[in-house]
């Protein structure tokens, strides 16, 4: 089997190195008909593929909305999974044109391994989480606690310098995943368990008795979470991000899949009509893209707000309320710039 | 005086006594139990104490498994049926065992993974069993291509093309062999190599246009679950047994560079755990290549795997080679036989007939080294465990998935285990 392969990948390799122009990676996609979409292994609520192997997810939508804007058909994402470890070489050697997997916009990030972030679809921090019988109220009160820490992530570095400030001392157990962890700290083995506050959320949700444990108010870190693509493509990083754009300006603008149909065939409002596309400007031809691209953006999966609710919102197990995510308007974050 | 002896002399028994049965404790289950459990007090002790043992696991297993829930879309759902009792919620099994299974490969077309499968076991019997007519060998023989096209689809062509790359050696071969052995050899790889890469793939396109013989394709991240695990386990066992074998003859070689090279490679490879080898694959390889540079993943893994085992193999068969007197290498010298006869015909049978256990070892670990490939983003079963976790319906199930998965290699492990018995018992013919 493997020399019937090896001769496909070598005429396979043999044709793409002879093809292999210095195209856009808008050409790229669409002459190849599918966005190479990285998403994480299986994270609730973020990326995972359900029982008929469908991707699903709040960053599996934003992998959807810009196939919607730039092929016209939001099924035509090839999803990567990608690991901690392999999500940067692969967005870096161009295996994948976008990583969507909720990965914190950091300094290093975005100028020593030169990614362009695209926005910010997630505003989280970190938290802990303790069993409501400790008694303790604040994670200041978690002086000698035993926490249960992913090793190798930005968590790991937080939760030093949070003890380090508050002069407290602490006892690492380190885990490698986050079932581990579950498992770790139902098991006693750490009093407390902590990472991104939603992902405490969706853990909490998975107990059997999820009313006997309480998330601390604190949120000890910034981490800002959204879609990244590689450096040097201004055009494509535009695209990703004013794609992100139209769906939290269609929330703003309350333009929902239910009534884009609607409001597409003309409305008061000259800023819907530019998204739409159903005024005389062409904002998308500015990026390479038709003048109803936002409106297949917002149509693949509704806008940022139905998009949030279909699956970490309240109403799903996940039940993450909006808090920072909410618009500008109603005193969160989420803010999109005019589209002029 | 009892009538028994009546008739002769007091002191003198000549007749029989009838038999009597066995005392009861030297008979049947008592006798076996008194002679394996309770022979002495270090045995009665440890014999109490499995007991104990087994009782704790039956009942901290038992009601678990006996409590079993089979018909439940998520966890919370099996939680409510179960309503604070212990039990296994094997609902993710029923909901999710296709995945586990064939991956993301489409559904409607589950019958191909499942015919290579099948085909597989039979490509396979001829070289297991010395019981299944020879001439299936045939079948072995173009099965590899088979199963590529079976698996992954497209045209037909294209494997044809690729097999008559084979019938293009040979005839480079036979015609070449008139100038010499060597220059036939070197003459047939090059013609072959030449074949596949400038014209099999214009000529399999002529083909398609004129005749498309295709089935669906299905692309490489289309493939998870246990459908990876075995082609990687499978192609890597079938592909590093030979490597091995021929790496351990270059070590064993008189020429320096050969022997260097194999040396240098299986130090080499031996030196480097498998996961920086697969972190090589899927990350560094993708630096080096051209940018678009399509070159498949699941490929580049089984090289790699191959290339870990086939060092480990080369090892195995030397030692093999080393329990093997020195009077077989002067016998074969002896009966005038070349270097390839007298591997062929004397040394390598004896050498991998006692290498059998290590090389079923070899195998066995790289099996289950498969599940390494998680942590390059390939979704085998671990992966697919970890992607099936993270949907909100089961997120938070441990051991249903674990233990089905490990039920599931178990299985296959196992039985590689026992054929390899089962040929150490055919093939005996030690003189202990």
């Amino acid at each position: 089997m493997k020399k019937t392969v090896f001769v496909g990948a070598l005429t396979a390799a043999a044709t793409l190195v002879a093809g292999a122009a210095s195209a856009t990676v808008l050409e790229e996609v669409q002459a190849r008909g599918v966005l190479n979409c990285g998403v994480s292994t299986g994270v609730n609520g973020f990326s995972a593929p359900d029982s008929a192997g469908e991707w699903q997810g709040f960053d599996v939508a934003i992998c959807r909305a810009v196939a919607a804007a730039v092929l016209k058909d939001p099924k035509k994402v090839k999803f990567v999974s990608t690991t901690g470890q392999t999500r940067f070489t692969a967005l870096a050697s161009g295996e994948i044109d976008l990583l969507a997997r909720n990965s914190t916009w950091t300094f290093s990030r975005d100028v020593d391994l030169k990614f362009t972030f695209a926005g910010i679809n997630y505003y989280d921090g970190q938290g802990f989480m303790i069993k409501k019988s400790m008694g303790v109220s604040s994670a200041k009160e978690l002086d000698g606690a035993t926490v249960c820490i992913q090793t190798g992530t930005t968590t790991e570095l937080n939760l030093a310098d949070y003890f380090k400030t508050n002069n407290m001392k602490y006892e690492p157990v380190p885990i490698e995943t986050n079932a581990e962890a579950q498992q770790q700290y139902l098991a006693g083995a750490c009093d407390a368990y902590t990472t991104d506050a939603s992902g405490l959320a969706a853990t909490r949700a998975t107990f059997a008795d999820p009313e006997n444990h309480i998330i601390l108010p604190e949120i000890i870190s910034k981490e800002p979470l959204g879609p990244l693509v590689a450096q040097g493509d201004d055009q494509w990083a535009d695209i990703v991000r004013w794609t992100l754009n139209a769906l939290v300006a269609a929330e703003e603008f309350g333009i929902t899949s239910a009534n884009i149909d609607e409001l597409s065939k003309g409305t008061t409002n000259p800023e819907i009509n530019r998204m739409l596309g159903s005024s005389e400007e062409d904002l998308g031809g500015m990026f390479g893209l038709d003048k109803e691209w936002s409106k297949r953006a917002i149509a693949a999966g509704g806008n940022y707000g139905e998009i949030f609710a279909a699956n970490i919102g309240e109403s799903t197990p996940i039940g993450l309320a909006r808090g920072l995510n909410a618009l500008w308007t109603q005193g969160g974050l989420q803010y999109s710039p005019p589209f002029r | 005086m009892s009538d028994t002896h009546s008739q002769t002399v007091a002191y003198v028994r000549d007749s029989m006594l009838p038999e009597k049965s066995p005392p009861s404790n030297q008979v049947g289950a008592i006798r076996w139990l008194r002679e394996n459990l309770l022979s002495g007090p270090l045995n009665i002790i440890l014999t109490i104490l499995s007991i104990l043992i087994v009782y704790v696991l039956v009942r901290a297993i038992g009601p678990w498994l006996l409590h079993s829930i089979w018909n439940a879309g998520s966890l919370s759902e099996c939680r409510e049926i179960l309503n604070g009792e212990s039990g296994a919620c094997f609902g993710v099994i029923k909901d999710r065992w296709h995945q586990l299974i064939f991956g993301f490969y489409p559904p409607e077309i589950y019958w191909r993974p499942v015919l290579t499968f099948v085909l597989m076991l039979v490509a396979i019997a001829p070289i297991l069993f010395a019981g299944v007519p020879r001439k299936m060998l045939w079948f072995s023989a173009i099965f590899p291509a088979l199963a590529f096209w079976l698996i992954w689809g497209g045209t037909i062509w294209f494997t044809i093309c690729v097999l008559l790359g084979f019938v293009v050696g040979y005839v480079a071969f036979v015609l070449l062999r008139r100038v010499s052995d060597l220059f036939a050899v070197i003459g047939a790889v090059v013609a072959t190599v030449l074949w596949w890469v400038f014209l099999s793939g214009p000529l399999s396109s002529e083909l398609a246009q004129i005749l498309p013989l295709k089935i669906q394709h299905v692309k490489s991240h289309e493939l998870g679950g246990f459908t990876v695990s075995i082609i990687i386990g499978v192609t890597g066992i079938v592909m590093s047994l030979p490597l091995g074998i021929l790496l351990c003859l270059g070590r064993q070689s008189d020429m320096p560079l050969v022997k260097w090279i194999s040396v240098g490679f299986i130090e080499f490879i031996r030196g480097v755990p498998l996961i920086t080898l697969l972190f090589t694959a899927s990350l560094l390889l993708n630096y080096f290549l051209p940018p678009g540079t399509n070159f498949d993943i699941l490929l580049r893994v089984i090289i790699m795997v191959t290339l870990f085992s086939a060092a480990y193999i080369a090892e195995v068969v030397r030692g093999g080679f080393a329990a093997l007197p020195r009077g077989q290498y002067e016998a074969a010298d002896a009966l005038g036989l070349d270097y390839w006869k007298a591997q062929r015909l004397i040394l390598l049978p004896q050498a991998l007939k006692i290498s059998i256990p290590g090389i079923v070892n070899t195998f066995i670990g790289l099996f289950k080294d498969t599940t390494l490939v998680v942590f390059i983003g390939i979704l085998d079963p671990i992966g697919l465990s970890s992607a099936i976790r993270a949907d909100s319906n089961w997120n938070g199930i441990v051991w249903e998935l674990y233990g089905f998965i490990a039920l599931c290699f178990f299985i296959f492990c196992f039985s590689m285990s026992r054929y390899s018995q089962y040929l150490e018992g055919k093939l005996k013919t030690d003189h202990r």
